[in-house]
């Protein structure tokens, strides 16, 4: 059964206009907007889960009625966005098949898993949760804003242009997808000559759907595979491709030009080598930085110095946690580490939020704090590189989401006796061996 | 003079001229050397404002404030805004466990047994692996290093300094800890024990042998032949090297305690990710932990980790120390100062944190005459930031280790 997007999409309008009428003002603290310069004693204000206003205390009027909520000494940033994570319990393709176009991580997530709970807690709003990485494509990625919701229908989050698209396709490359036995490959020129091979079908596919033009008796069969492929050859659904190393790199952008489609790298462990082939290619970067190298051979020259590097060289740069490599409740700590090793605080900042946003195609609603955008909002309790710095609440489309002053909502920060049940997704890092 | 005679006497001076400029190098680097911070912390008295540090051939000669220690003219200084003692890793894998998670460099577990304890982690340790000076750049100038949990007793652990080409330059202790595992989770590795009880059973089965060994060696007529295995016991029920325990829920803690006061070996508790459940117990029976790294993740015997365990276990007074621990994946070693920090973050105190990473693991390895704080006498371990330590976007500069520069750049 196909989803009807335009339902799901008033579903949410519905379920967040009644309690969100009210007028509420954010005075007195310093913003980071990320679009614009930061302002020192700000106001927001936000109405129906949107920013109607944004700037300086003494510039902008206090509606009445409205509820005022006192900000002073805190910062205010965008709602982060994570670029790459695996909360949420799920799993993409199986052993059966190295590429699984078909498979969507979206319903194989449970909502209610703490580990979505513990991403609010660490500010995060908009998330892309991706299957794993052992598969040369391992399936749909789907992005979720943590609202409420019962379902995961309640979650999804689309560009309104496009509202059918609500996740990306994860591919992989290097040595995460090459296994011993057939159907997966077991070089590297097999991985790529599978994927090309697969390509070219859905580009024979879409010669067959366009030579039909809506004639029924003429379009070919409905296949699910091709069906997503077209998508990410017509450019609507994005590529995130895991990547490591340099020559791993050069092939992912030698693909994307051979079919033409929309690639962000991942991880791009030795991105720093090959940067300026990655900024002439126009491709962005959602990176990890970690508190050492190795673990795999293709993350052994991982370096925290690669954010710098690839901002000098002209990429747009993200973050991810890829949890649970990464804490989702430790987010902010990534822009910090990039700062450490060479990277602006600017593009940081934005590496946290409106540079995610844009991987997602999502930077029209959300990513920054700009009139008009969701009302995604981190409140922090000091500067956001600094490790004494927590976030005190999040708030998703207007609606609190989490507050660190509520005993129920701070044991998700910190951690506790059954604060967090269940596994870990896709990727074994078992405490013991 | 011939083009080949000039060749030969290029290559004389720039050969006598290397030699020289290396005497020069080693003799500036390591002989008299003096160190000055903004804030020298000592881990043995309160922190000193704009504070001096002399070393003398690998050796703490002298700490002070400025303007009561005179820096000597032939000494070389090095300055930072924020001085410590060198760091100390209660309890990491690194040497054992290597950067590039292949079987060749992963000696941290041998599946063969679940009760192993004549292994030492002295046979096993590489000074030249990279993630050894990976964790020195961080100031990480004492390692405790061994086996990983995972089976039952895992053999004996290892003290070094971060430096060193052979093992004999690094060794501090060949033989500091025996190791053990409590756990439902050594299943994986073994066939049995399958079971917490089993585990346990078979520790209790394996430590009275050892008893009845050490009965049987005093005899003067019976003696047994030497047994590997129950020697190694022996130094535990002797109390020659304390048992470090991997327990992290309440019932393996608890158990270790059992076990502890049946057997009356020194016990270490390491892990205890729910020690915040049992702390006057852990008070009660006056054992140190060396705790999880703060960050550990939330999963298997760990799921009940908190971030703010270390400032509880500081709270009741219990001695306790921070560990890189063991990372099956990426990343492959955690960084103890990066552990502080997030406790930090988490309402530890920061010279509470400090002392967790310096005086209180030299004692709890029975090294602190030598090592973990900076006075007079000890090793000339220093550690140099360009900031608060804790900070993310602050900058180890210079490591002295023996009173050596290991590291000069900011990273």
């Amino acid at each position: 059964m196909r989803f009807t997007p335009l339902l799901f999409f008033s579903i949410l309008l519905c379920s967040n206009i009644p309690a969100q009428d009210t007028v509420t003002v954010f005075s007195g603290a310093k913003i980071y907007p990320v679009a614009s310069d930061p302002v020192d004693d700000g106001v927001i204000i936000i109405r129906h889960g949107r920013i109607t206003r944004i700037g300086a205390r003494p510039e902008i009027e206090i509606p009445e009625n409205a509820r005022v909520i006192d900000v002073s000494g805190k910062t205010i940033m965008p709602g982060f966005v994570d670029t790459h994570s695996h909360i949420g319990d799920g799993s993409g393709g199986d052993e059966s098949l190295s590429l699984h176009p078909e498979v969507r991580i979206l319903d194989a997530i449970d909502i209610n898993h703490p580990t979505l709970k513990k991403a609010i807690a660490g500010g995060i709003t908009t998330v892309n949760i991706m299957p794993g990485s052992g598969h040369l494509i391992s399936g749909q990625t789907v992005y979720l804003k943590l609202r409420e919701g019962q379902r995961i229908e309640d979650l999804l989050l689309y560009n309104t242009q496009n509202p059918e698209i609500y996740g990306g396709l994860k591919m992989a490359n290097g040595t995460n997808s090459i296994r011993e036995k057939p159907p997966f490959p077991g070089t590297r020129a097999k991985s790529a000559s599978l994927v090309r091979e697969m390509y070219v079908k859905a580009e024979s596919y879409r010669k067959k759907r366009t030579a039909a033009k809506d004639d029924p008796d003429k379009l070919p069969e409905r296949d699910l595979q091709m069906e997503t492929l077209l998508e990410v050859l017509d450019g609507r659904r994005l590529v995130h491709f895991h990547t490591h190393r340099h020559d791993d790199i050069i092939t992912v952008l030698r693909l994307a030009k051979e079919f033409g489609f929309r690639i962000i790298l991942h991880h791009v462990s030795e991105g720093w080598k090959v940067a300026d082939q990655i900024a002439a290619a126009g491709v962005p970067c959602s990176i990890i930085l970690i508190d050492s190298p190795g673990g795999k051979l293709e993350a052994v020259n991982l370096l925290n110095t690669s954010g710098g590097i690839l901002e000098r060289a002209g990429v747009d740069v993200a973050f991810h946690s890829d949890d649970p490599i990464n804490d989702s409740r430790l987010f902010l700590r990534n822009a910090a580490l990039a700062v450490r090793e060479g990277m602006t605080i600017d593009k940081a900042l934005e590496g946290l939020t409106l540079a995610g946003a844009r991987m997602l195609d999502l930077q029209d609603r959300i990513g920054s704090l700009e009139i008009g955008k969701d009302a995604d909002l981190v409140i922090l309790s000091g500067d956001p590189l600094s490790v004494y710095t927590h976030v005190e609440q999040t708030w998703v489309e207007g609606r609190l989401m989490f507050d660190r002053s509520n005993p129920e909502d701070r044991k998700y920060a910190v951690g506790g006796y059954d604060v967090f049940r269940g596994g870990q997704g896709h990727v074994d890092i078992g405490g013991l061996e | 003079m011939s083009s080949r005679n000039n060749r030969i006497a290029t290559k004389f001076f720039l050969f006598t001229g290397s030699i020289i400029c290396i005497l020069f190098i080693n003799n500036a680097l390591q002989a008299q050397i003096a160190v000055r911070g903004e804030i020298v912390h000592t881990s043995s008295g309160p922190a000193i404002n704009d504070g001096v540090v002399l070393i003398n051939v690998g050796k703490i000669e002298a700490v002070g404030p400025a303007a009561e220690l005179e820096i000597p003219p032939n000494y070389r200084t090095y300055s930072g805004k924020v001085v410590t003692p060198g760091l100390i890793d209660a309890h990491s894998v690194v040497g054992l466990s290597g950067i590039y998670n292949q079987n060749h460099d992963q000696d941290q577990l041998d599946r063969t047994h679940a009760i192993q304890p004549e292994l030492r982690a002295l046979d096993a340790y590489n000074p030249r692996e990279q993630l050894v000076t990976w964790l020195r750049n961080f100031g990480i100038t004492t390692l405790h290093t061994g086996h990983a949990p995972g089976a039952l007793i895992n053999g004996r652990t290892l003290l070094v300094k971060t430096h060193g080409a052979v093992l004999q330059d690094a060794v501090i202790k060949p033989e500091a800890m025996m190791t053990f595992t409590l756990g439902k989770s050594i299943g994986h590795n073994f066939s049995s024990p399958g079971t917490r009880a089993k585990g346990i059973a078979m520790i209790r089965g394996e430590l009275l042998k050892a008893q009845n060994y050490l009965q049987k060696m005093k005899s003067a007529d019976d003696k047994p032949d030497r047994d590997l295995r129950m020697e190694a016991l022996g130094d535990v029920l002797e109390r020659r090297i304390p048992a470090l325990i991997t327990a992290n829920q309440v019932t393996e803690i608890m158990a270790a305690l059992r076990l502890a006061d049946e057997f009356k070996f020194r016990l270490v508790l390491d892990g205890a990710a729910e020690a915040y459940l049992v702390i006057d117990e852990i008070k009660a029976a006056g054992i140190p932990v060396i705790i999880h790294p703060t960050m550990v993740r939330n999963y298997g015997d760990t799921r009940n980790a908190s971030f703010e365990t270390a400032k509880q276990l500081q709270d009741a007074g219990i001695l306790f120390a921070f560990q890189s621990g063991y990372e099956s994946y990426v990343p492959k070693t955690r960084v103890i100062l990066y552990e502080a920090a997030i406790a930090v973050a988490n309402g530890l105190d920061p010279q509470d944190a400090l002392s967790a990473m310096t005086i209180n693991p030299a004692r709890i390895l029975g090294i602190d005459d030598k090592v973990g704080s900076i006075s007079p006498g000890k090793d000339a371990d220093l550690v140099l930031f360009d900031g608060d330590p804790f900070e993310y976007t602050t900058h180890v500069c210079t490591v002295i280790l023996d009173g050596t520069v290991v590291s000069d750049t900011c990273r």
